[in-house]
């Protein structure tokens, strides 16, 4: 297949990129442009944006959270008197924040953010390929990107103020305007926007798939693909076959709330009416939404976990530990995320054998998980590590990895989530899991592949003060959560001190906050890092990290195509860190290997 | 404004920090370094950090722990949560113990191997008895954990004995109301069309079906009346669509009728038709120490969720369907309050609340909603009061006076006139016909 692969590349690269190199307009370059390299940019800048607005909404409502109903200037100045008379945060404006910053984290920063920016400048690039398998469909999914994140946005603006019901906009709440404001027009947005986005992230991920099993260059085997690659390719898998799923969901959705179809409606009586939709089942959406939204949690997790053994591995000068062991716990993740959906459903009444089931499967994901723990650990063990801001994050990673899948376990373990569901406890865990973890692959991502992206360096000393004081208040922000979620503690209320039940333990919400808004103003730095860096950063040479992977073997300056010659041929993996008999120690993918030299 | 001020300080000082970090790389320009080399000092600082950070964060932790540790949910107040916080303690030693290793090897190591140029890192690309070993140890583990966890969940979860009481926790925004069996200890069924203004659970008996369809026919008659006058045409339109809509929830009514009439017939005495008119509805939500009872829950609106957190059930509420949990609570609450551990809590927010100019606080146990259901979820909340059974028997006795349709409007049931129907078993599993 790759010898294949090869010849029908090359051959269409020869003559036309080059020929159609000079005729670039300003539009078609920067704007609708086709090239896997800007498109991964444009996604990461969107992302950037998105990402702040997430951040500044999480600052809202933990600023509610630590000192409840007090004024303050900062919420008045960005939501007004309408959802913040005097500074106090309005209680429904609250459940849209929180609403809207898992939606944005989870959707558009972490999936659309993570594997739009590193799959699309990536995969061409480490697999030998001139670009996408299609790049007309590449831009089309960048630009469907662009207007659901424009429409969520857009959303917020709405009388009634922007979808409300919780990431997860379970039904009936956000299927019945009268059930809460937030169930409005914001909600028909909400479903708007994710539709485009389920089909940008469809159209993405086809174009993944399709090139890393056809474009390979010659040599690329799929055992010496980089883990980024194998982490990528099962992201979009996964999403192939899961988000559809999410959009029937939503559909089903739209359906109930303007047509008066009874999908997830049954018996309700609201508003001193009894509705007429009888039949439906609010728990079907709830099976229809997990089956997308736990493989989803994986989509978020994978690409990050495949960044950082790629960075790890690097850095620490050293092949990574267990390479095909690491392939295999992918694939093993990747199967298991789609027979676990219902560990997030063991309180609503499901048949407890079922219930059983999900339990076990669920635990089982901890053993690939673990095994990619303590690879990533026997990788550093007598490494040579150079320590540099991405490889920071990717310890960091790990981190944040073991901390947050141990909690895990005691979520995965149904006994144990009936007295836990829905409480602090299980939002430590997923920001810590989920959300941290992914995070700090992405940033690994940006520090080490900005050269690539950008032909420019980032500044290190400001990627360290970025990191050290990210990594302090990650654990500053979501270790205490978990202790008061063990407390007893519900999520999404407004405020915990109506009643005295939380009176102890609610000074932590203060400490939460505070490690919150430090944590928030260290992304000013690498905001500026990033922004200052590409304009004035100094000029970045071909193989900054020295690295074995194929995509510093193209040049600093971006060109169609990729390579200005042939695309090379890759005879060995990846991973060839400080191996016997070599005076570097490190050997490019395209090295042939010596004669009588084994691969590895 | 100070608060502005503070933030164009802090935004202030961000920039000097940054501009530092720029001076920095102009003078590392100056002598020839490269961005992307890392001076051996910095390389050596980061090890250092990557050994000070697990103090920190393990140090963090034992300061959570040692602060907080005795303001977590006190002792589980139910043969359940008993099982829960057992195999919770299990499984955090497990958790503890590899939290702490893992991250020791971790920082450990990233700290150790730091960058030299006289060094070589170990070419280790795999071994296959380590990645044995550590593919068979979690799963050995994690086989424990699972079996401990399923046994645990089908005690839990096993259906309640057949002799168990059933009542019903019954939500709609923002509150809840409970519902005990009248004297023949079964509680009636219901459905959401009729519900009223007296008849919140919708509890369905003859009386309120008869009396929801006189309301709508009152209805329809004021809308037909004022269809019969000068309206405007959207006034009009929305009128009809109004009669429309009150004539297939009628029709739908005089069906549910027709259903009950063939459930009494089929059913006889056991049909849950006739158990509706003697049942409480109530405000007070009470529960029997010792005693297992088996909690059934509904909702009007949106899905809910009933969680007592000292009791460590939880059970969400779904419009449509009924849901169920058991739970055999073991502590009443007067004892609750007496406990050394509950007390110490109590003192605890006291002398918070004290400080604030708030009210004291007495321990209660708190039924919360523990789903997202709107702006005042936060509050939607109710007192549960556990007693001794005897205590329990007396207070459902004297509630008994009150049921829900007095005896004089429902006299000519037989569910009230029936002697034998008081001694029937005391069953909720097919007391509902949802």
């Amino acid at each position: 297949m790759g010898a294949h692969a090869h010849a029908a590349n090359a051959g269409h690269a020869a003559g036309h990129h080059e020929h159609h190199h000079h005729e670039e307009s300003f539009v078609s370059k920067w704007v609708f442009s086709q090239d896997h390299k800007m498109i991964g940019k444009q996604f990461l800048v969107t992302a950037i944006f998105m990402a702040w607005v997430a951040v500044i909404m999480s600052l809202i409502f933990r600023l509610q959270l630590a000192w409840p109903n007090e004024g303050f200037a900062f919420t008045n100045f960005f939501l007004g008197d309408k959802w913040a008379p005097g500074g106090v945060l309005d209680p429904n404006m609250y459940l849209a924040l929180v609403t809207i910053h898992g939606t944005i984290m989870v959707f558009f920063v972490l999936t659309g953010g993570l594997s739009g920016t590193f799959a699309n400048l990536l995969i061409p690039l480490q697999v030998g390929a001139r670009d996408m398998a299609s790049g007309f469909i590449n831009m089309l999914s960048y630009w469907f990107f662009l207007l659901s994140s424009v429409i969520m946005l857009a959303s917020l603006f709405v009388e009634g103020g922007p979808a409300s019901a919780g990431w997860t906009i379970y039904p009936p709440l956000s299927a019945l305007p009268k059930a809460i404001p937030g169930s409005g027009t914001g909600m028909t947005l909400w479903l708007v926007s994710m539709t485009f986005f389920i089909a940008s992230s469809l159209m993405g991920g086809l174009n993944y798939v399709v090139t890393i099993l056809n474009l390979r260059t010659k040599g690329m085997k799929m055992t010496r693909m980089p883990l980024t690659m194998w982490a990528i390719f099962l992201t979009a898998v996964l999403g192939i076959l899961s988000f559809p799923v999410l959009l029937s969901a939503a559909l089903l959705l739209l359906l109930d709330r303007t047509l008066n179809t009874s999908f997830y409606l049954s018996d309700i009586h609201l508003a001193g009416e009894a509705l007429e939709q009888t039949g439906g089942s609010p728990v079907l959406f709830q099976h229809l939404f997990w089956f997308l939204g736990h493989p989803e949690v994986y989509i978020v997790l994978l690409p990050a976990l495949g960044i950082t053994s790629e960075i790890i591995s690097t850095n620490a000068r050293k092949p990574i530990f267990g390479y095909r062991a690491m392939i295999g716990s992918i694939l093993a993740i990747g199967f298991l995320s789609f027979i676990v959906w219902g560990h997030h459903m063991f309180v609503t009444g499901m048949n407890p054998f079922l219930g059983s089931v999900f339990v076990a499967t669920t635990l089982l994901i901890a053993i690939p998980s673990a095994v990619k723990v303590f690879n990533y650990i026997t990788t550093l063990w007598k490494g040579n590590i150079i320590f540099t801001p991405a490889m920071l994050f990717s310890i960091g990673l790990v981190a944040t990895f073991i901390a947050g899948g141990l909690t895990g376990i005691i979520l995965a373990d149904s006994a144990l989530d009936i007295a836990v569901h829905d409480t602090y406890f299980v939002v430590a865990h997923f920001h810590i899991v989920m959300g941290m973890s992914a995070i700090f692959g992405m940033f690994a991502g940006i520090y080490h592949w900005f050269p690539k992206m950008y032909g420019k360096m980032m500044n290190t000393k400001l990627g360290y003060a970025h990191f050290w004081v990210t990594f302090i208040c990650a654990f500053g922000v979501f270790f205490p959560m978990h202790f008061i979620g063990l407390a007893g503690a519900p999520r999404r209320y407004y405020s915990y001190t109506e009643f005295p039940m939380f009176d102890s333990v609610v000074d932590l919400n203060i400490v939460v906050t505070v490690f919150a808004i430090i944590g928030a103003l260290a992304q000013v730095l690498f905001t500026y890092n990033f922004f200052y860096s590409i304009y004035r950063g100094p000029k970045a040479v071909q193989n900054p990290w020295k690295s074995n992977t194929l995509e510093w073997t193209t040049p600093v300056e971006h060109i169609h195509g990729n390579w200005p010659g042939p695309i090379p041929t890759v005879h060995r993996w990846p991973y060839d860190y400080s191996k016997p008999g070599k005076t570097e120690d490190w050997v490019s993918q395209i090295t042939p290997l010596d004669p009588g030299e084994e691969e590895h | 404004m100070t608060k502005l001020l503070i933030l164009i300080v802090v935004v202030l000082g961000i920039l000097a920090v940054a501009q530092l970090a720029r001076v920095y790389e102009l003078t590392s320009k100056l002598r020839g370094k490269r961005e992307e080399e890392i001076f051996d000092a910095d390389n050596r600082m980061n090890a250092t950090l990557m050994w000070l950070f697990p103090i920190a964060y393990f140090g963090f932790f034992l300061w959570l722990v040692m602060a907080y540790g005795d303001k977590m949910l006190p002792v589980a107040a139910s043969t359940q949560g008993v099982d829960t916080d057992a195999l919770m303690n299990f499984n955090w030693w497990i958790l503890i113990i590899t939290f702490i290793v893992t991250n020791i090897l971790l920082f450990y190591f990233a700290g150790k191997y730091v960058f030299s140029k006289d060094r070589r890192a170990y070419w280790q690309p795999h071994n296959n008895k380590l990645e044995l070993a550590w593919t068979i140890a979690p799963a050995a583990v994690l086989a424990v954990i699972i079996i401990f966890g399923l046994n645990t969940w089908q005690n839990i979860t096993a259906p309640a004995l057949p002799d168990a009481m059933s009542m019903e926790l019954y939500a709609k925004q923002f509150d809840w109301t409970a519902r005990y069996p009248g004297n023949d200890g079964m509680l009636g069924a219901t459905d959401y069309r009729v519900i009223s203004g007296e008849n919140p659970l919708g509890i369905v008996t003859e009386a309120t079906i008869n009396k929801r369809l006189e309301e709508i026919s009152l209805e329809k008659a004021d809308t037909e009346k004022e269809l019969g006058g000068l309206i405007a045409d959207s006034r009009r339109e929305e009128l009809e669509h109004r009669l429309g809509y009150l004539d297939r929830i009628a029709a739908r009514i005089v069906n549910l009728r027709m259903v009950m009439a063939q459930d009494i017939k089929t059913k006889g005495a056991a049909s849950a038709y006739l158990h509706g008119a003697d049942d409480v509805v109530t405000k007070d939500f009470m529960l029997p120490k010792g005693r297992e009872t088996n909690i059934l829950i509904r909702s009007r609106d949106i899905i809910h969720s009933a969680y007592i957190p000292h009791l460590r059930i939880q059970m969400n509420a779904v419009p449509g369907m009924t849901t169920s949990m058991k739970v055999t609570p073991t502590i009443t609450t007067d004892s609750m309050r007496t406990i050394a551990e509950v007390m110490q809590q109590v003192d605890e927010i006291n002398a918070i609340r004290a400080g604030k100019g708030q009210s004291p606080y007495v321990f209660d146990y708190l039924l919360l909603c523990n789903k997202i259901c709107g702006a005042a979820h936060y509050n939607m909340q109710m007192t549960l009061t556990v007693t001794t059974a005897s205590e329990f028997d007396a207070w459902l006795a004297e509630a008994n006076k009150k049921p829900f349709e007095p005896a004089s409007t429902n006299a000519e049931q037989p569910a009230a006139a029936d002697g034998g129907i008081a001694a029937m078993p005391v069953n909720g599993n097919d007391s509902s016909t949802n």
